[in-house]
């Protein structure tokens, strides 16, 4: 390598990414960020400080080597590159574009007290997409070691602990209730954020590990998860089957025709294709005037996707201000350039309702934050007398999921007070054999910690199995057994 | 067993009852050996297609078919009734989904259908019958024309009250008035199951409440996921909100408020209108040679 750099030395401004014209975009579901291209990426990869002790590193959930990684981009050794990534991170094309991470790894990232951060994100996108485009997946050369293992669930996290328990040997099969595979990356975030031919790619590489992917398929309810292991032959069973089931406000007029979740407006519009209706058959109605309730980057894509459907205006209904939102700021910046109105410190107390039980408004009250609550977070508090009616047409909620009851209704797993799969350090269930991760787990959390889940229980399992793990193969000696060695025997379900 | 992962959704069986009804056996030997009475499962007929919602009308373990009745009421099923032939594939079909009907302890019971309620009801009258209840059959048509599994049902029933709305077969009268009738002959009817329109399915609730009976009813509003993960299925339970499909679609019709139900299934009137007559315009252009087999050139759901 040539001169140590230091943040002198390095170009001080980010360079900028190629996006879609704001009022162009608006209208058509095209990828709104075009990323980097060569000389833009190898650019970007100059800023970076190859710290000794990389905090950003600590700042991805998963601990991508990122310096090695932009050292080798750097070096135009794509393929190393692309190889570092893949030692953690199994989707490097969806995280580069998805993952919040001005919380995350360029949120810590020492260039970012000075100057703006590294663009992390950016680069490991354009490592993503060059491997996509260049067919690179890793495929290791594995004796077929007889366990079979089902998953449940098709989402990123499903995909990772299938893709960590094919490479080490096993017969993997994942079992998606839709008729597609990619869960919320395939139904939730919209094309112009996470085109479908990413995930359909991510979907490939796992079937090119031998992965079998059967949809169509509602665990719990054709077969359960006990019936996996007891009769269906399989030796251990991961479930990633999201949190997904979406809370409405619970105020006056949530069930008037023209409110819904922002699930629903994203399957119709994602999953089944309705903005070709009526060339497809699920139909799509919007309003005029649409208004989504939350900030978070449900929201943003709802927002955005009944712009692009057509709707005259759209606003974004939050009760705390723009910095308290949860969605990543970029989303929120597309979101404002393309003209989404946001009404900040707002909270619906009541839709309103014609004599045909549709919507045609929407009452509001102002908020203001109060002191900070037991959490650290100011509190929204209504304004007293400060209510207001506005005119909508179409109301969706996006605020928040809780956990979908389909897997504790069918099974003897634990749950918690919330509903959620109750899973151990290891992400091992109350079942044996039986681990879990993802938001169904977590609740709503984030497509990397998700997949971070998935590969952590895939560590667990081959514990589970007996299998050697990289992982425990660093793990010292016991009782004379060499950590990557130690068996774990099976335990029958009763 | 099976290979897991070899489904392909065959239609192995149809019959046409009338002109807009008709029934389909789909292999499935999986979901044959799961069904219960009153799951459903989601189809979708081809690759641009709608996922709707069709109760599992009867379900054979040991041949592994389930069987679905259908009515043709609009684009889908319509679709569906020209395509779904013997031979031909579904591009997709997921369940059983929701709760299983409770067959409980009840000792006589009275399981009405009405219109596309008629081939839901049999599975739980034939579960009734098979846990040892006395169970009286109500079913409604509009005229006897349009009658069917009549004898499926006299077999599973003790007493069977057909009603026509013009009184060409049976008692001419509505189901709901089946359901008095039963209840005036039988002081000790401890449930009542009734599946069928909406409004059908209100009657039935307001003829037994002032007897007190407990009445369950199979809620049948719009869907998509089947999974609890739209919200779209929502329905008001007295004052709590459910999602049908995976808290119920059997729900204590006294609780139920069907008001909240009739508005919310016109939600999409106007794109089922639209896409109706695309169809219809569709069918004109293009005949197909009657008995003609057609089996879908569409991919099929497979990993
Ligand atoms: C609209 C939207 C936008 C988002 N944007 C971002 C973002 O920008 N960045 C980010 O990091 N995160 C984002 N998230 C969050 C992120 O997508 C989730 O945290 C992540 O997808 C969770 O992964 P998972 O594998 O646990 O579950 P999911 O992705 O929810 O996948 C679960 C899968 O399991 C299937 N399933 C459920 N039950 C069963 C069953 N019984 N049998 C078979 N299959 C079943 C479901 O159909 C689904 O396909 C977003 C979420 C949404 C909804
Ligand atoms: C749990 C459940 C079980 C069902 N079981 C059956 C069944 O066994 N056999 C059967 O024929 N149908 C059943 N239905 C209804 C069936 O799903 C609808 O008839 C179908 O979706 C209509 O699709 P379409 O495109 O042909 O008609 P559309 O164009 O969507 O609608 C045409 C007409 O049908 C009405 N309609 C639409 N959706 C529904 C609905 N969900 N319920 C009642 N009426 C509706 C509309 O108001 C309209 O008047 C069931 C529905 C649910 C929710
Ligand atoms: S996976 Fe996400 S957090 Fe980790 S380095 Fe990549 S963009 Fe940053
Ligand atoms: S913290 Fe920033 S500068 Fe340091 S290694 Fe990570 S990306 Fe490079
Ligand atoms: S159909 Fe989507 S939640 Fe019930």
């Amino acid at each position: 390598m040539a001169k140590k750099r230091t943040i002198r030395s390095i170009p001080q401004e980010r360079t900028p990414v190629r996006e879609l014209d704001p009022v162009e975009r608006a209208t058509n579901f095209e990828e709104v960020n075009c990323g980097y291209d060569e000389s833009e990426a190898l650019l970007e990869a100059e800023r970076c400080l190859f710290c000794p002790e990389p905090r950003c590193v600590q700042g991805c959930p998963v601990g991508i080597d990122i310096p090695t990684f932009i050292q080798k981009l750097g070096a135009k050794d794509y393929r190393g590159a692309y190889d570092t990534i893949a030692n953690t991170n199994l989707l490097p094309a969806v995280c580069g574009r998805v993952c919040p991470q001005e919380n995350q790894c360029e949120g810590v990232c020492i260039v970012g007290e000075s100057l703006a951060p590294v663009a992390i994100g950016r680069l490991e996108r354009f490592v993503g997409d060059r491997a996509i485009a260049e067919g690179w997946v890793n495929v290791p050369l594995v004796e077929p070691n007889g366990f079979r293992v089902g998953v449940v669930g098709s989402g990123p996290a499903g995909m990772a602990c299938a893709a960590d328990m094919a490479k080490a040997g096993c017969e993997v099969t994942v079992f998606e209730a839709f008729h597609q595979p990619g869960g919320v990356l395939r139904y939730g975030i919209p094309d112009f954020r996470l085109p479908n031919s990413v995930v359909d790619a991510e979907i490939e590489n796992l079937k090119k590990l031998g992965v079998r992917f059967q949809c169509n398929t509602l665990v719990g309810r054709l077969f359960t998860i006990e019936q996996m292991i007891e009769e269906l032959g399989f030796h251990a069973v991961f479930v990633g089957t999201g949190a997904g089931y979406p809370t409405m406000l619970g105020i006056p007029g949530d069930s008037l025709n023209g409110v819904l979740s922002a699930n629903e407006l994203l399957t119709r519009c994602n999953l089944m294709r309705a903005r070709d209706f009526p060339n497809v058959d699920t139909p799509l109605p919007l309003g005029k005037h649409v208004a989504v309730v939350g900030a978070g980057n449900t929201a943003m894509d709802a927002l955005r996707v009944c712009l692009r459907l057509g709707a005259e205006k759209v606003s974004c209904v939050y009760r705390r201000t723009r910095a308290e939102a949860p969605a990543r700021a970029e989303e929120i910046h597309h979101a404002e350039q393309e003209g989404i109105e946001f009404h900040w410190l707002t909270n619906p107390v009541e839709v309103l309702g014609d004599d045909q039980g549709n919507v045609r408004g929407m009452r509001c009250v102002r908020m203001e934050l109060a002191e900070p609550d037991a959490s650290g977070r100011r509190r929204p508090v209504p304004v007293a007398g400060s209510e207001f009616d506005f005119e909508v047409d179409e109301v969706v909620y996006a605020i928040g999921t809780n956990a979908n009851p389909i897997i504790g209704q069918t099974s003897s797993i634990r749950l918690n007070r919330w509903g959620y799969l109750e899973a151990d350090a290891d992400l091992a269930t109350s079942l044996a054999g039986v681990f879990a991760g993802g938001d169904i787990v977590t609740g709503a959390a984030t497509v990397i910690e998700a997949m971070g889940a998935g590969r952590k229980a895939a560590v667990g399992m081959k514990r589970y199995l007996g299998l050697p793990s990289e992982e425990d193969a660093a793990a010292e000696t016991e009782f004379g057994i060499p950590g990557g060695r130690r068996n774990f025997a099976r335990v029958r379900v009763a | 067993m099976a290979h897991v992962t070899d489904f392909r959704y065959s239609i192995v069986a149809r019959e046409d009852y009338s002109d807009v009804t008709f029934m389909l056996e789909v292999c499935h030997p999986l979901m044959a050996r799961a069904a219960r009475p009153g799951q459903f499962v989601i189809v979708m007929s081809h690759a641009d297609g709608e996922r709707i919602p069709l109760t599992i009308a009867d379900f054979d373990a040991e041949a592994g078919t389930v069987t679905l009745v259908i009515q043709a009421v609009g684009k889908t099923t319509k679709e569906m009734q020209r395509t779904c032939r013997v031979g031909a594939e579904l591009y997709g079909i997921a369940g059983p989904m929701g709760i299983p009907s409770p067959l409980g302890h009840a000792k006589k019971v009275v399981c009405v259908g009405g219109g596309l309620g008629v081939a839901p009801v049999f599975p739980q009258a034939r579960g009734f019958k098979e846990a040892g209840a006395y169970v009286i059959g109500v079913l409604g048509f509009r005229n006897r024309d349009l009658i069917f599994w009549e004898d499926k049902f006299r077999a599973v029933c003790d007493e069977l009250i057909l009603c026509t709305d013009d009184g060409s077969a049976g008692m001419k009268g509505f189901v709901s008035q089946g359901v008095l009738r039963a209840i005036s002959d039988h002081a000790d009817i401890e449930e009542v199951v009734a599946i069928g329109p909406p409004l059908m399915m209100k009657a039935c609730a307001d003829a037994t409440r002032p007897f007190g009976i407990k009445t369950m009813v199979s809620l049948n509003p719009i869907m998509v996921d089947g999974t609890g993960m739209c919200g779209g299925c929502r329905v008001k339970i007295g004052d709590k909100v459910k999602f049908a499909c995976v808290d119920g679609p059997d729900f204590d019709g006294h609780q139920v408020d069907f008001d909240d139900l009739l508005v919310r299934l016109r939600r999409y009137k106007e794109e089922e209108r639209v896409a109706l007559e695309r169809f219809n315009e569709d069918c004109r252009m293009r005949t197909v040679p009657e008995g003609a087999k057609v089996v879908s050139d569409l991919p099929r759901a497979r990993g």
